[in-house]
């Protein structure tokens, strides 16, 4: 029975780590906000692995924090083990990742969610959008119940007719034994959006009891924790952390795997889906990379309160008996118990291209989308794109322009980009390759990068950007001084030199000139350095980074620069691609297909090619 | 905007050449280059639209005697400073002006720039647009066109090979820098040393035969067909002059290869072998006619070789009159072992000039020279006019790949960490792919996931 229910600001669909930051955004920007979500158990949830960040994820997750979003500082409360990954490498790539208490996760998720003004949490399926002259009205809950809505945000994750896979075994659940969403796929197709199919993957659950730590490689945290959210106190961060176990599959597993690759759904034909090349399932490591003798795999606690540990290395769809003979084959695992089955999942999204770069669908104005639903994959991409997706619903309801990052600005600008221009087959993961950029898009700087635009956006409070606007002055300041300051060629000098490896000076240089010195630091130079001023750790950590590596990062920025002019050069949206004989037929389609918003984001397409884009630039100049 | 210059008349056997720079720093280039034989005034001191009378240098060599046209913005082709360099006609010294000017920093320009920035600087009526996007498509077609069809086979799977190799050692960096619990760079940098040296040798040698012009067919592009046994072979090393001419670089290479360039009264040959040329059966059958086609398209100037002793085949008549859209020289060998033949009928079956030969005793080779002189004359052939500006384009790229690489060697003297390696081994990279044609796009990233095995 149809009836007319409630009415609100914006409805989010989804109450996973995309609709969790979409919702907040929205709620914080003082719109009268509805969050639907199948099960209130399954708000933020973790399915797959019990971490937050990881190499370019971390990224992410600091400039979620930036912008005003909340997975850093819900990570920051619920983590048990934390660690800089590629420490060793440039600061580009250093990257944080925590291993979280998936339970505490969700619950502190959802303490926030409940008490965030103008936001009203539902359980119930969403089975149809409602629109009048191709925009957004409501929403229709699977009861009948109809809410009106002036912009919708879909984050509908892996729950569209998901189907979870173990063998010859397939239930029609979302993860871990969730409902799924059986309903809004044919809504969505009959306002002609285009659907894809694509699965993942997760490994198994075991018992900690049923373990032997003592023949596996204990993994532990850093000594010195980093916090994802710029508003965390490092002083907070200190307490016990967890260990996570390496361990390493054998023969004896690979020939289990491959005398069973018959019953494997991925090679029986049984999963139609994509899978994403990034995570894949251990049938598929021991069938492409067969050389390999043996894969690493890492045992990691699923929270303080459980005794489930996941078994990161090996997710798998293979049927239940493989499955144990194939974990208690690892040493260690020999006596392994399942807690819960390895299974892979499929389910339905949208063809991002569909999209505009403000998340909003080209098609259907006020309707927005994030997360797996976008085509992506991972917790951290979810949350980037709910958290944009959100803060652009609002906008659009304020009247204002929406917040695009390019792809200079953010991992967040190169993620959605991607998703929108560029032809997806798979889940799309951030990768720090994706990042032409990535010398500049730090996740020690996401603060000076985009604390700003939260700040306009209204997220930020003014305080916050008034202490990021200090930091940045005083960098600035050390700088000028860094490079002013001359060091002679005294005896003092000379001896720290020696003292650090470091080839003694023939005459006087500048402080800055010193830092380069790949033996040298701004730290190890304080006892010559006589005027530098008292700073903090994270002022003197940008100075260091931009000193050391000015030359690079001098280059990319000059290619910003070049990036920047194609950026600005919009095109209409009524261009009309049939009427520009001179491209060719190929890039024609693309940009028939994509309607990119601008030159720049036009020259990424695949298919479209320099000279297209002279055509293109000609055209558009023609008045 | 920055400064662009190119050839902007044909290379061929004119008089005179017309070198055009456009763009901001004209005048302070040509400052440089220039030093005129009757003033101390510097070109940039001029008046708008006058000409000038002096010398092309580099450094203190004089590269030749021109007459150079200062024309400053906006009242130009492309409303910018333009200054046009009119030289001596003939293929080497235009193209020593024009690398004279590049040598400045000045950036050679793409296919129809030109147009292209007077278009957007309105120099253009806004009704021509159609004209100049068609002009922009049609130049980058054949420029792109040339590029592939002029490269030597060998230099192009040279080219593919250093671009595997560098995509390979970026991808295992970053393979590494994604999931650094899987995969270690440990030892790394002292192998992608080695390996850069490599590439920097293979890279110079590519830049080295690019200026010595070996990379690219530069003469009229000449194909020798005929049935086994003609006397291909011995044409081959009577026009090449030695008995040397046929080596083929790598075998299996489907693209065909050039064998040899040889300049006859002045004109520059390159005698290219097609594959299956040298079979020992039937061409008729082995080859047969699409491969002949084939060959026919590659070619400016056809010599087809027929046995003067035997008649000439009705499917042999049907082969030349397909390839005979191209320009075509049939010549009857071994008219040492039989009667002077008549050529009249073959002349008149065929539409193409007839000659008779005897390879074996070097005879009736004036009356070929004569043909190819005459027929070059008349412009019946002619050098490729955009394969020069192909080739300098091609040498640009190799030489940024070239100091990408340097780069790299670089940035592992100074103890960089791993990561800025991939920056510079993309670059060079997507230099190369200038040269074939190929974009970036996501190889990368397939790279990274077909060769390494990431992930949880």
């Amino acid at each position: 029975m149809e009836y007319n229910c409630e009415s609100y600001d914006v409805a989010v669909v989804g109450a996973g780590h995309a609709g969790c930051e979409a919702a907040l955004a929205c709620a914080r920007l003082s719109l009268n906000t509805i969050l639907f979500t199948v099960s209130t158990d399954s708000i933020a949830l973790m399915p797959c692995n019990p971490n937050i960040g990881g190499t370019s994820k971390g990224h992410l997750v600091r400039e979620i924090d930036a912008l005003g979003g909340e997975m850093g500082k819900n990570i920051d409360k619920t983590y048990i083990q934390s660690k800089m990954l590629n420490r060793s490498k440039g600061p580009a790539v250093h990257s944080l990742r925590a291993q979280a208490d998936k339970q505490d996760y969700s619950n502190e998720m959802r303490r926030v969610l409940e008490n965030t003004d103008n936001l009203t949490i539902r359980q119930a399926e969403v089975s149809e959008i409602i629109t009048e002259d191709g925009r957004i009205t409501g929403l229709k809950t699977v009861s009948g119940a109809v809410y009106s809505c002036r912009a919708a945000v879909l984050c509908t994750g892996v729950y569209l007719k998901a189907r979870c896979i173990c063998g010859e075994v397939s239930q029609n659940t979302g993860p871990n034994g969730l409902p799924a969403a059986n309903h809004l796929t044919e809504s969505l197709l009959a306002h002609g959006i285009e659907m894809y199919r694509f699965k993942t993957g997760t490994p198994a659950r075991i018992d900690r009891r049923s373990i032997d730590f003592s023949v596996m490689e204990e993994q532990f945290g850093d000594e010195t924790v980093v916090p994802f959210s710029f508003t965390t106190d490092p002083e907070t961060l200190t307490k016990p952390q967890v260990s996570c176990w390496l361990a390493y599959t054998n023969e004896e597993t690979h020939d289990i795997i491959k005398k069973n690759i018959d019953r494997s759904p991925l090679y029986s034909g049984v999963i139609h889906g994509t899978g994403p090349r990034y995570c894949p399932s251990i049938e598929d490591k021991v069938m492409k990379f067969s050389d390999k003798d043996r894969h690493q795999i890492f045992i990691e606690p699923e929270g303080n309160y459980t005794n489930e540990m996941y078994i990161a290395g090996m997710s798998s769809s293979l049927p239940e008996d493989v499955q144990l003979a194939m974990y208690r084959s690892v040493k260690g695992m020999e006596h392994a118990k399942i807690v819960k089955n390895a299974y892979a999942i499929e389910y339905d999204c949208i063809n991002p291209m569909q999209l505009k770069a403000s998340l909003e669908f080209k098609a259907i104005s006020g309707l927005f989308s994030g997360g797996q639903f976008n085509g992506s994959s991972g917790y951290e991409e979810a949350a980037a794109q709910g958290l944009i997706a959100g803060i652009n619903a609002a906008r659009k309801l304020q009247g204002r322009e929406p917040l695009i990052l390019d792809r200079s600005e953010a991992y967040i600008g190169v993620l959605i980009d991607d998703l929108v221009t560029k032809e997806t087959h798979e889940p799309y993961r951030m990768m720090t390759s994706r990042a032409e950029y990535r010398l500049i898009l730090r996740q020690d700087n996401a603060d000076l990068r985009l604390t700003r635009y939260g700040y306009e956006v209204g997220l930020i409070d003014e305080e916050r950007y008034r202490r990021l606007e200090q930091k940045r002055e005083s960098i600035e300041k050390e700088l000028a001084r860094a490079k002013a300051q001359t060091i002679g060629a005294t005896a003092q000098v000379q001896e720290l030199l020696a003292s650090l490896k470091s080839t003694p000076l023939k005459s006087g240089v500048t402080l800055a000139e010193l830092i380069t010195r790949p033996e040298l630091s701004y730290d190890a130079l304080k006892p010559i350095d006589k005027n530098r001023p008292a700073l903090s750790a994270e002022v003197t950590e940008q100075v260091e980074i931009e000193l050391k590596y000015e030359g690079y990062i001098k280059r990319q920025m000059s290619q910003v620069a070049q990036f920047k002019k194609m950026e600005h050069k919009k095109i209409p949206v009524s261009t009309d691609y049939d009427k520009i004989p001179s491209l060719r037929i190929e890039a024609r389609q693309k940009l028939k297909q994509v309607r990119p918003e601008n030159v720049g984001q036009a020259s990424r397409i695949s298919g479209v090619s320099p000279a297209d884009i002279s055509v293109l630039l000609v055209y558009l100049a023609r008045g | 905007m920055d400064t662009i210059a190119a050839i902007s008349t044909g290379l061929s056997n004119s008089g005179i050449s017309i070198i055009r720079v456009s763009g901001p720093e004209t005048f302070e280039v040509m400052d440089k280059i220039f030093s005129a034989r009757n003033t101390e005034k510097k070109l940039s001191a001029q008046k708008t639209h006058t000409i000038h009378y002096g010398f092309i240098k580099d450094g203190e060599e004089i590269i030749d005697e021109v007459l150079v046209s200062v024309m400053r913005a906006p009242h130009t082709y492309t409303a910018e400073h333009v200054a046009e360099i009119n030289c001596h006609g003939g293929s080497l010294v235009t193209k020593k002006v024009l690398e004279t000017v590049l040598k400045q920093g000045v950036r050679l320009a793409e296919a129809g720039e030109f147009t292209k920035r007077a278009f957007l600087n309105g120099r253009i009526d806004l009704s021509k647009a159609e004209a100049v996007m068609e002009v922009i498509r049609a130049k980058s077609d054949l420029a792109l066109k040339n590029s592939m069809a002029q490269l030597q086979g060998r230099v192009l799977k040279e080219i593919s090979d250093l671009r595997e190799v560098m995509i390979h050692h970026t991808a295992f960096i970053e393979a590494a820098l994604d999931d650094p619990e899987h995969i270690s760079l440990d030892g790394f940098t002292n192998e992608l040393k080695e390996s850069i040296i490599k590439i920097r040798e293979r890279l110079k040698k590519l830049i080295d035969s690019a200026e010595n012009g070996r990379m690219l067919r530069e003469g009229i592009r000449t194909v020798i067909l005929g049935k086994p046994n003609v006397g291909k072979s011995s044409l081959l090393n009577l026009l090449a002059g030695e008995e040397r001419a046929i080596v083929t670089d790598i075998a299996g290479t489907t693209r065909d290869t050039i064998e040899e360039t040889v300049t006859i009264r002045g004109i520059a040959l390159s005698l290219i072998d097609t594959a299956g040329i040298r079979s020992t059966e039937d061409i008729v059958e082995k080859i047969g006619v699409e491969k002949a086609k084939k060959a026919a398209e590659d070619a400016d100037l056809i010599l087809y070789l027929a046995d003067a002793t035997e008649q000439v085949l009705e499917e042999e008549k049907e082969l030349i009159s397909l390839i005979a859209r191209k320009k075509s020289i049939i010549l009857l060998n071994k008219i040492d072992l039989c009667e002077m033949p008549d050529t009249s009928a073959l002349e008149k079956l065929t539409g193409q000039k007839v000659l008779c030969i005897s390879a074996k005793n070097e005879e009736g080779l004036e009356e070929l020279y004569d043909t190819i002189e005459q027929m070059f004359f008349q412009n019946e052939l002619s050098y490729n006019e955009e394969l020069y500006i192909t080739g300098e384009r091609q040498k640009q790229a190799l030489q940024s790949a070239y100091e990408a690489a340097g780069q790299v060697l670089q940035s592992i003297e100074a103890g960089l960490p791993e990561d800025f390696y991939s920056i510079d081994l993309m670059q060079g990279y997507e230099s190369l792919g200038e040269i074939t044609g190929e974009s970036v796009d996501e190889d990368l990233v397939n790279t990274i996931f077909r060769e390494f095995c990431m992930g949880k």
